[in-house]
């Protein structure tokens, strides 16, 4: 009796999740299988066209000037956007983590842009990173100009060769609050005795957070850079709404889109999806691996 | 360390410094409200900086009278995904912890790798399925694929609520001959508000806030509202004040959620991170 249960049981757990796991192999897998089949074709224009062509559209890619453009954006998008969010994310979660009336206020407000669409971010940014000079000086050079901070007046998204890096601070700002509550558990995670016994043994608060506090951080570090670090390399909405489709301010996310959805390239298209997805599963399967097998054992 | 532990210089510096960077998350609100309250007279990139004259609604009501239509597409959307997202991912949850079977082991990392891949590596292959389900240009094509893009987030957020149910619970219902439906509707239904919250939050808030998917899924009549603003914004035609007042309008349906719910709000996000 028991043991027919047990496969009926099972019988049914198996029919309520085959759906989802149904709907992902097509979804997640089919469609990576077909894109990477889509990537080795000639199909250009509207009707698809599956004749082979090898890895010619990858090749074309490694020879191709605006990719460059695109891979030299990403590492510096990257780089500053990581960076800046690690830092600023810290500092804001050292500071709040001091014990102070108003923490969960603070906490809420640098967390706030989480909740917001990159689009809406990127049309305000938009206006208050406007380049114009002179006497149409607006939005940021206009508030430095009036707090006689001339010297950070500068042309934003559209500096030559270094647009991107001004994308780097809208992405920070929308950011960083994730960073910081990622460290505020990581801070909230280490014993209070730890620091006590610390204390004890006549430590300065400064050698506490240099000896002890910040190595413990060491994990929360790495796995904000993952994930940080995977969603600069998908940015597509933020550069969108800043700057349309401008290739000085390129990266593969949308160079894919306008490719293949402007330009009818679908096989170019295909291969930098793949490209693209090749660059995050280095990062995040990793991760996945040793995180899914520490829970494990926990 | 209490409070009182600290000398006060040091703590007002630190009120300076919070000051400080509050400023920095702030300047964006302010421009959108402070532009969006000033009436079409007083608008001028000159005095952006300047609080309005009075409350005037003129910028609010231009911008609705565009956007109107995409809220609406945008509503449409987003209440379907969020509860078809929510039971989907409960019973997954609920499923993957405490129903072992073979194959449950790789099956987990295998869903989860969904959550991270970027979209344009399966957005040409998503758009021929869509078209040939007849699902193109739609609201229902747009939920569906929120709701399967969903599955592995709303997935592991119930499962890391379900993990603390006690197997206990479970052993006890299964000899008292309850099945597997039975368990879950007696005992993980009821102990699941906090997990839907969090994750009607979740869904509510990623496919209000999506522009890819919606951009290539709906047609103009469709769009929901990402994509209208980003129209908008890309327009000559409507002027920057009135770009301001829609940004404000399309940020505050999510803005009031995590006003009101974001203590649920910042435990999606942590999941996400797949920090339980």
């Amino acid at each position: 009796m028991r043991h027919k249960r047990i496969d009926r049981d099972t019988v049914t757990a198996v029919l309520l999740i085959s759906p989802s796991i149904v709907a992902l192999l097509i979804f997640v897998y089919g469609f990576i299988f077909w894109t990477l089949r889509v990537s080795t074709s000639k199909w250009i224009g509207l009707t698809p066209n599956l004749e082979w062509a090898g890895l010619n559209n990858y090749l074309g890619l490694i020879n191709d000037p605006r990719f460059h453009i695109d891979v030299r954006n990403t590492i510096i998008f990257t780089l500053l956007f990581v960076v800046g969010c690690l830092l600023l994310g810290l500092v804001l979660a050292l500071l709040l983590d001091q014990g102070l009336r108003g923490e969960t206020f603070f906490r809420s407000l640098f967390l706030f842009p989480m909740a917001i669409s990159f689009i809406v971010t990127g049309v305000v940014w938009r206006w208050l990173m406007n380049p114009a000079g002179g006497s149409r000086i607006s939005g940021l050079n206009l508030l430095f100009d009036s707090l006689g901070l001339d010297f950070l007046i500068n042309k934003w998204y559209t500096t030559p060769n270094w647009g991107i890096a001004a994308i780097a601070i809208p992405a920070i700002w929308q950011m960083s609050g994730f960073t910081m509550a990622l460290y505020l558990g990581g801070l909230r995670a280490i014993p209070e005795e730890l620091r006590e016994a610390a204390r004890v043994d006549g430590a300065s608060e400064y050698q506490i957070y240099r000896r002890i506090i910040l190595p413990l951080l060491r994990p929360v570090t790495l796995s904000a850079m993952i994930i940080l670090g995977h969603i600069s390399l998908k940015v597509f909405d933020l550069i969108i709404a800043i700057a349309g489709k401008q290739v000085a301010l390129d990266v593969p996310a949308v160079y894919m889109w306008t490719t293949t959805f402007d330009g009818l390239f679908y096989g170019r298209g295909a291969a930098i999806g793949i490209f693209l997805l090749v660059t995050v599963a280095v990062l995040v399967i990793p991760y996945l691996y040793f995180t899914l097998r520490q829970e494990a054992e926990v | 360390m209490t409070a009182s532990y600290r000398r006060v210089p040091t703590r007002a510096l630190i009120y300076i410094l919070l000051l400080f960077f509050s400023m920095f998350y702030l300047i964006p609100m302010y421009v959108m409200l402070v532009t969006g309250f000033k009436n079409f007279d007083e608008v001028s990139l000159r005095t952006m900086w300047n609080l309005p004259s009075g409350l005037a609604m003129e910028n609010f009501r231009a911008a609705y009278q565009v956007l109107a239509p995409h809220l609406w597409n945008s509503i449409r959307l987003v209440i379907p995904t969020a509860m078809i997202s929510a039971m989907v991912g409960s019973i997954n949850g609920y499923i993957l912890t405490k129903w072992r079977f073979p194959g449950v082991g790789i099956l987990f990392p295998l869903i989860l790798f969904g959550m991270f891949i970027p979209y344009q590596s399966i957005i040409i292959p998503l758009v021929q399925f869509m078209s040939w389900l007849g699902l193109a240009g739609g609201i229902p094509g747009l939920a569906l694929a929120h709701i399967i893009y969903g599955i592995p987030i709303t997935t592991l957020i119930f499962r890391g609520y379900y993990a603390s149910v006690p197997s206990e619970m479970v052993e006890a219902a299964r000899i008292d001959g309850a099945s597997l439906i039975q368990t879950y509707v007696s005992i993980f239904l009821p102990l699941s508000i906090p997990a839907f919250v969090v994750v009607l939050i979740w869904q509510f808030t990623a496919s209000w806030n999506d522009f890819l998917f919606a951009v290539i899924l709906t047609n103009s009549s469709n769009w929901p509202i990402m994509v209208a603003l980003n129209n908008m914004a890309g327009s000559q035609i409507i002027a920057w004040n009135v770009q301001m007042a829609g940004s404000f309008l399309a940020a505050l349906p999510t803005l009031i959620v995590y006003i009101i719910l974001g203590r649920y709000f910042l435990r999606g996000l942590m999941s996400g991170a797949l920090k339980g």
